[in-house]
């Protein structure tokens, strides 16, 4: 069980790999990992800060994978996010979900990332021609949390 | 009590966080915010759409309903656009 907040990058690979290091029961592994695109939500951008509440995001996270693990029968479970100035093509987020087979798996790896797009303190800021701009929150992320109620 | 404030709020408000001494008879979240709003065109200005900006109570979630009673810390922010 683990959730971590990091400036520094991450290796999904190696992350995958440590998980999984002496386990004989996981039949799956699911991995999510959300990118920072060059086309982002204002426009063509250079760059973005990720601002964080620091304490409630680590919290939230934990809440949310807790509640994962009381929907599925998950064996183990990782959450990383980063905060900081990221540029095109870095990893933002990394969501690891292991099982004895896959359906549990790939269902909670979809919930966590459904539940931390709305409900984890996090602050999306976007560089582009015409300077900084705050991401709005997209309704489409808010409508894929409400179907798992 | 500890305010703190994130993203375009702190940008608006024009401070990340403050300590304030608050009137007795407040007793909401959405008391709070309509108390703030009276404090500075800064405050009036980062709760401009009161429904938009959403709350923590000592970093948990909050509808603009909850009491305050016994918080040490409310957190206001835009919605979340992370992951």
């Amino acid at each position: 069980m683990a959730v971590r907040l990091q400036a520094d990058t991450f290796d999904t690979g190696a992350e995958i790999s440590r998980l999984t290091a002496g386990r004989t029961d996981a039949g799956a592994v699911v991995t999510f990992t959300g990118l920072c695109r060059a086309d982002g939500e204002t426009g063509a951008i250079s760059a973005m800060t990720l601002e964080h509440f620091p304490g409630m995001a680590e919290e939230e996270l934990d809440r949310l994978e807790a509640e994962a693990r009381t929907r599925w029968p998950l064996l183990d479970c990782l959450i990383v996010h980063r905060y900081g100035r990221l540029v095109p093509g870095d990893p933002i987020v990394l969501v690891v979900t292991l099982s004895a087979h896959r359906e549990a798996a790939f269902a909670a790896a979809n919930f966590l990332m459904d539940y931390l797009k709305t409900t984890a303190p996090f602050w999306k800021k976007e560089e582009n021609a015409e300077g900084a701009q705050w991401v709005d929150a997209k309704q489409s992320d808010e409508t894929a949390r409400r179907q798992w109620r | 009590m500890k305010l703190r404030y994130f993203a375009w709020v702190r940008e608006r408000v024009g401070r990340a966080e403050e300590e304030i001494a608050l009137p007795v008879d407040i007793a909401t979240v959405a008391g709070l915010v309509s108390w703030l709003k009276t404090r500075g065109e800064e405050y009036a200005a980062a709760f401009e759409h009161e429904n938009v900006v959403r709350a923590a109570i000592d970093r948990v979630h909050v509808k603009p309903d909850a009491t305050i009673a016994g918080a040490r810390e409310i957190a206001f922010f835009p919605p979340m656009t992370g992951g």
